[in-house]
């Protein structure tokens, strides 16, 4: 069954938006399988759907048809304090705009998730501590956003995704927002989560970092039109990359 | 000159983009100076009324109230002195004054019974409205009085235990009007128990013939002498009085007939104190309300003062616009409220049953104009001053990056905060970032508690002090008015509220989605909004409380009442319930939208 051996699975998964002439199939019948430890980046022209198709598996978005199964669980179906409960235990999000809360500092933004999900001041502190030091800033802990670079800023969002261990990680062109070297920076650390068996879903524009997964997969007018097997040459690539920047 | 063009185009745009603001903002500040505008408008409102009584009555200038000789039916002491005096060119009397009980319909009350001639007099001649002059078995009541008793002509009534019929009702300026107390006027015949009894002790006013109502004086003691004097210049009334004054204890006690007038006018003068008081109420609650929406006008028009400084406008270019807006709304709600106030005033301006005439319409002069127009521009500049000086200094950079009001952070309260449930902590993070508006939420609630809690304490002040049977018009006038003020004080809470909330609502937009997308429930973001706005008003009720019963006391010099406890409680208990009753449909708004197109949104 593959439903036994995907973390996350979609069938015939659609969201329309607008009514009419107006009729936008953002996501328009996609199958997609994700297997436990994968890394599967999504390409594709600005408005495919990819943002759309990321909201969707995350629960932040309900589809117009289809089914999304996160470990077995029907999503689709969930109520309001269901997906509520599925974001806060069992998916993390990273955005392009990295959407850090301003007034906290670092750390306190890495503990919001266990904090929501009703761990003990304590605790959620303590994970918070590990998993900034996981992203190698433990030394930026009690900085506010505005005092961190935009690369920090990824990373402090990444070691805020990854509190409460989610299943699946979802990010949404991590590193639109940065430059080459923070890029580089943050492609690092998604390639380490991986190393460590993590699962992502990453969108993006840049081939190179797209080139890090396992798979890519391309997306057009709302529906996938292609995919490759990258075989697994991330260190290869990064390291072209890293050689490209030095 | 093209400057100024510029700040009105851009004045009138965006009132015309935001025209619930605008009303919001009128609606606020015009009825704190509807109400500020009656109260002025209630000044001397008696004065014309009690002229054109003293007019109709042949009102005397001075009235002596004289103690009655040794012996039941000897003459009263002083009275050759008062009427040859110089200046004097009349008098009436001295008619006797007899302090009793009057029983009708079934109620109780003291009176003072002046027996008066059949015929006549040249000097303070009762008119009666109803009914005819005193004749022998028959009593004619002081009309406002008969009012509060509820007796009328054709009526038997019962005084010192002796039945009477009602056979007319008069009005009169030679003493003051129930219920102003003819106590003022140095009655000598009051005896001390009245005084301290638990009853009203203001009695009311009878006439009946001379012999009638000497023999409703039971001792020497309860019967006094009324003497009126007319001058040959009435305005010279107070130097006359000074003149004859003398500290003996068996002097006569004189007033000059302003004096009457004083007493009369305290029938409006209690509306006049509450509606001041409830005018200034509502202008701290205008305040709190201008600003909030004014202050969320400059989170949303941060990128336009961006825009305005990079194509070279000055700051004080960029907080003239700011402020033209506001002054211009704040000088219309001021327009609003003169006229409203000037229409709503006569009711309250009604002097009551004691004097003929109408009362003068309101006034409504130069001052009155000048402090409300003051008022609403100093509302306005309140709320608006320091979000004006703070957008024209930020930096033009910062402006357009549209972060020019960054959410404030407070350590210590984040650190506490991660040790509550998840509504407490997202209420108290959100209520944590603005805290300006928490300050406004709190004294919003503040100023509407402390109204609530004075008209509590004056009530309950009102009913261990006035308990008679007998209807007191000017507690039947405060009453009516406390219950206008209240409506109205909680009618503006609530509009405070609601926009406070949708202000916070819409500022923590993205932090709410946020938290949504971390995996909050809508639930708990919608619980956490409206905490945000429960967290303030719990020190705004508590300070609200003690505040009101403070303001009761000082209204009513000193006579400390507190309010039954279980009526505090109700306010204590029932103001945060209310509050997160009111914030309800707006934060459940907000936690209601999608978080996938707020998080898209903000991605500038
Ligand atoms: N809330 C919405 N209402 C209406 N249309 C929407 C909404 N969200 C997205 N769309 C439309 O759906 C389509 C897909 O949008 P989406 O944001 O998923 O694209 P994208 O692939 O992420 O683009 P980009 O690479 O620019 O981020 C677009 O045509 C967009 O206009
Ligand atoms: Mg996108």
């Amino acid at each position: 069954m593959t439903d036994n051996t995907s973390v996350l699975r979609t069938r015939g998964l659609r969201k329309d938006f607008g009514k009419a002439t107006g009729l936008v199939h953002a996501v328009d019948g996609v199958d997609l399988d994700v297997a436990p430890g994968e890394t599967v980046a999504i390409m594709g022209p600005s408005g495919c759907g990819k943002s759309t198709l990321l909201h969707l598996l995350g629960g932040l978005e309900r589809p117009t048809d289809g089914e999304i199964r996160l470990a077995g669980r029907r999503v689709d179906q969930m109520g309001e304090k269901a997906l509520a409960r599925l974001r806060r235990e069992a998916v993390g999000f990273v955005f392009q705009a990295f959407h850090l809360m301003d007034e906290l500092t670092a750390v306190e933004n890495v503990e919001l998730p266990a904090l929501l999900a009703g761990r003990s001041r304590r605790a959620a502190r303590a994970q918070a501590t590990d998993l900034l030091e996981r992203v190698g800033l433990a030394d930026r802990a009690g900085f506010l956003p505005s005092a961190l670079s935009g690369g920090q800023r990824q990373r402090v969002a990444v070691a805020r995704a990854l509190s409460n261990e989610p299943l699946v990680v979802l990010a949404d062109e991590p590193t639109g927002n940065l430059d080459s070297a923070a890029t580089l920076d943050v492609l690092q650390l998604f390639d380490s989560l991986r190393r460590a068996g993590q699962t992502l879903v990453i969108i993006t524009h840049d081939s190179r970092i797209a080139a890090t997964a396992d798979r890519l997969i391309s997306m057009r007018d709302g529906a996938f039109v292609d995919e490759t097997k990258t075989m697994g040459g991330t260190r290869g690539n990064l390291g072209a990359f890293a050689q490209l920047e030095g | 000159m093209g400057r100024i063009l510029l700040i009105l185009r851009l004045t009138v745009r965006d009132l015309r983009r935001r025209p619930a603001e605008a009303v919001l903002m009128l609606l606020v500040i015009g009825v704190a100076t509807t109400t500020l505008t009656i109260g002025l408008a209630l000044y001397g409102v008696t004065d014309k009324p009690y002229q054109q009584t003293r007019a109709a009555t042949a009102g005397p200038d001075v009235v002596a109230s004289l103690q009655a000789g040794p012996g039941q039916s000897a003459a009263p002491v002083g009275v050759n002195a008062l009427i040859h005096a110089s200046g004097v060119t009349g008098h009436s009397g001295p008619y006797p004054l007899a302090s009793t009980m009057i029983r009708a319909r079934g109620r109780t009350a003291y009176v003072m019974a002046e027996g008066r001639d059949l015929a006549p007099a040249a000097v303070d001649q009762p008119k009666p409205t109803r009914g005819s002059w005193v004749r022998d078995g028959g009593v004619v009541i002081e009309r406002s009085f008969a009012d509060a008793l509820g007796v009328h002509v054709g009526d038997q009534v019962t005084l010192g235990g002796r039945s009477f019929r009602v056979i007319g009702m008069a009005v009169t300026a030679g003493l003051p009007a129930y219920p102003g107390g003819l106590c003022s006027m140095g009655c000598a015949s009051i005896p001390a128990s009245w005084l301290h009894s638990s009853t009203s002790p203001t009695p009311g006013l009878v006439w009946l013939t001379k012999p009638a109502a000497r023999s409703l004086a039971t001792s020497a003691g309860s019967l006094s002498y009324l003497l009126n004097l007319k001058l040959a210049n009435p305005a010279e009334a107070q130097a006359f009085v000074i003149a004859h004054s003398s500290d003996s204890p068996a002097a006569p006690i004189l007033s000059p007939w302003q004096r009457i007038l004083d007493v009369d006018n305290l029938v409006v003068e209690n509306a006049q104190d509450a509606m001041q008081v409830g005018g200034w109420l509502f202008g701290l609650l205008a305040v709190a309300g201008v600003a909030v929406l004014v202050g969320r006008r400059m989170v949303e028009q941060t990128r336009r003062v961006g825009l305005l400084k990079a194509v070279g406008g000055t700051p004080g270019l960029v907080a003239s616009v700011l402020l033209a807006e506001h002054l211009v709304l704040a000088l219309a709600a001021a327009a609003i409220g003169l006229v409203a106030g000037w229409l709503a005033a006569p009711p309250f301006a009604s002097t009551g049953a004691g004097l003929i005439g109408t009362p003068g319409a309101p006034s409504l002069t130069v001052s009155t104009v000048v402090i409300i127009a003051a008022v609403a521009l100093a509302v306005a500049l309140a709320a608006t001053l320091v979000p004006a000086i703070r957008a024209a200094r930020t930096s033009t950079v910062n402006a357009l990056a549209d972060a020019a009001r960054p959410p404030r952070r407070r350590a210590w309260l984040i650190a506490i905060s991660a040790r509550l449930p998840v509504p407490m902590l997202l209420g108290l993070r959100l209520a944590a970032r603005r805290p300006r508006r928490a300050v406004l939420n709190a004294l919003s609630i503040a100023v509407t508690v402390t109204g609530i809690a004075t008209i509590l304490a004056n009530y309950s002040y009102l009913a261990r002090h006035f308990s008679s049977g007998v209807d007191d018009p000017r507690i039947d006038r405060i009453n009516q008015m406390m219950v206008m003020i209240t409506v109205m004080l909680v009618v503006l809470a609530a509009i405070n509220m609601i926009s406070i909330t949708w202000a916070t609502m819409l500022d923590a937009r993205r932090s709410s989605a946020l938290a949504r997308a971390l995996g909050a429930t809508p639930e708990q973001v919608s619980a956490g909004l409206s905490a945000a706005q429960v967290l303030p008003a719990l020190p705004g009720t508590i300070v609200g409380i003690p505040a009101g019963i403070y303001l009761c006391d000082v209204l009513r010099h000193g006579a400390l009442t507190i309010p039954p406890l279980g009526w505090l409680l109700l306010v204590l208990l029932g103001t945060p319930l209310v509050v997160a009753g009111l914030t309800f449909i707006p934060s459940r708004l907000g936690a209601r939208r999608p978080v996938a197109e707020i998080l898209q949104s903000e991605l500038v």
